[in-house]
């Protein structure tokens, strides 16, 4: 879904900034610990599970599951009730995002999902997700 | 060196107090708080000049203990404003027990006071600054409306892996209300149904407007002292018999495990230090945010295994007249809930422990847990609370 496996090492921006500039760009990344070798999300200056120096950013591949799911009700007039889900990406790690492209009501847990990356205009990339259907699945 | 094991029991609870809970219009958190405050240092036979030790959190002041100690012209020696969300209170107790049992001071004040139901300041202010105060950069962009919409992903999950059902979750809010329909200070007491519950207007799926825990004003307090000098008060004292804290996470979506939360350690520390169990234990105060909390407390505090929670709870088993009797004061849901409601099921479990709790009051009630919760189910706080003769 990226056409970069691994980003370079940008200096005088922290991690944070780097994978918001990354999304803003269109490009998904994770982390990948380079000592423990695990997966991290949300992306920071350390591992947390093992405590070594930066994990590298790296391009998940993009797919995954519903782990939890929510249907926020909102009223019609102020844009109608919306999806809040949490995603296990099949890295292993899990991000709050929504499911795009069907009524909230109609996602399951255990929907496989694949990210896809939007830029509202003039605003920050974020992750969301669409179902997989058929074969893909 | 003290032990943990050494600690249990050291220290007694010898005053409470609640005031202004439901709506106290015109008021700030500072008066509300003072009012507790005053009155539980009253309780304990104490005056205000004999309090040498503080400890006190505020959802929206970061420098809180500061102001405090202002208002209410201490001096203390002992100071904590650990800020951990809604069990602070319960969190704050260790510490407390630590700096008395050293000498550092003598008698500790634990108070807390929010208007957040009638200030214009109040949730929806505070929630909006919080944005820019303690960002979640990775959450706020897909609009959780917090704390519901986590609570609700954990139930969703909860439901998902053990086949738990929203009347399960009604049965937690249904029993609450039972409990606050025999006591005078619960917000809410009209009769409330299991279709009720079903039936209420849905906010985040599966929990409804009456899964959620009320918005109210209040403010609670206590009055921590050595237990030898409590004996010489004028209240039977409570001692604390086992506490522990315990956090994992912050975010929801950094939860290791949805249905699993860090009440499993900060349950098994208070146990241990307590050296008792969950059976051991007549009445159990837990921080029902949403109904979602019960469940999962009476888990991973071990009242039941993981996932039996509905189970646990159906046909009426924590209500009035049930197997075990939780939130005896009608809870978060049904008694008052000002933003951080764990110090009201410390001090909801000392009123039982005293027999003071009249038309709800559980009869010869010894041992009390009380359970507090923060954040999005990201702190956890337990104490372990008993009579004399339980020491
Ligand atoms: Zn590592």
């Amino acid at each position: 879904m990226t056409n970069s496996s691994t980003t370079s090492k940008p200096t005088g921006t922290g991690v944070l900034a780097r994978h918001q500039a990354e999304l803003d760009a269109g490009r998904f990344l994770i982390q990948r610990c380079g000592a423990c070798q695990r997966a991290v999300y949300f992306p920071r200056v350390l591992c947390p599970h093992c405590g070594a120096e930066e994990p590298a950013l790296v391009a998940p591949a993009g797919t995954g599951a519903v782990y939890a799911v929510t249907t926020v009700r909102r009223k019609p007039e102020a844009g109608g009730d919306y999806n809040v889900s949490i995603v296990e990406l099949d890295e292993g790690v899990r991000l709050m995002s929504r499911v795009e492209g069907m009524p909230p009501a109609d996602v399951r847990i255990g929907l496989r999902v694949r990210a896809r990356v939007v830029v509202p205009p003039g605003g920050s990339g974020m992750v969301v997700f669409d179902a997989i259907t058929g074969d893909a699945a | 060196m003290t032990t943990l094991k050494q600690l249990r029991g050291s220290a007694a609870i010898a005053g409470v107090a609640t005031y202004g809970c439901g709506e106290s219009p015109g008021h700030t958190d500072m008066e509300l708080l003072a009012e507790a405050a005053r009155r539980a240092v009253a309780d304990a036979g104490l005056a205000m000049k004999d309090i040498d030790g503080l400890c006190t959190a505020s959802a929206s002041a970061t420098m809180w203990a500061m102001p405090v100690v202002e208002y209410l012209g201490l001096r203390p020696s002992y100071i904590d404003s650990t800020m951990l969300g809604g069990s602070s209170f319960i969190a704050h107790l260790l510490p407390a027990m630590q700096a008395l049992a050293s000498g550092q001071c003598n008698a500790v004040l634990v108070c807390y006071g929010s208007a957040q139901r009638t200030a214009t300041f109040g949730r929806r202010e505070v929630v909006a600054s919080r944005r820019y105060l303690d960002p979640q950069p990775y959450e706020t962009p897909y609009e959780p409306m917090q704390p519901l919409s986590a609570y609700a992903l954990a139930a969703s999950r909860h439901m998902h892996e053990f086949g738990t059902t929203r009347r399960d979750l009604a049965e937690v809010a249904v029993a609450a209300r039972a409990w606050a329909r025999l006591n005078p200070e619960a917000f809410m007491r009209d009769p409330l149904s299991i279709d009720d519950v079903l039936n209420a207007r849905m906010v985040c799926d599966p929990l409804t407007v009456r899964d959620s825990c009320l918005v109210t004003d209040g403010a609670g307090a206590f009055v921590l002292v050595r237990a030898d000098r409590a004996r010489d008060l004028p209240r039977e004292p409570v001692h604390v018999l086992g506490t522990g804290t315990a956090v994992w996470n912050r975010q929801i979506s950094s939860m290791h495990d949805l249905t699993t939360t860090a009440a499993r350690d900060s349950g098994r520390a208070a146990f241990d230090m307590a050296g008792l169990s969950p059976r051991d234990i007549d009445v159990v105060q837990l921080y029902d945010a949403f109904t979602i909390n019960v469940l999962l407390f009476l888990e991973d505090l071990g009242f039941c295994a993981k996932g039996e929670g509905g189970a646990f709870v159906r046909g009426g088993a924590i209500a009035p007249g049930g197997r075990l009797p939780v939130n005896t004061n009608g809870g978060g849901l049904s008694c008052v809930h000002p933003g951080m409601y764990g110090i009201f099921a410390l001090i909801e479990a000392v009123r039982q422990l005293r027999g003071e709790g009249g038309d709800r009051q559980v009869a010869g009630a010894r041992t009390a847990l009380a359970h507090g919760n923060g954040g999005t189910l990201s702190s956890q706080a337990t104490a372990v609370l008993g009579l004399a003769q339980t020491l």
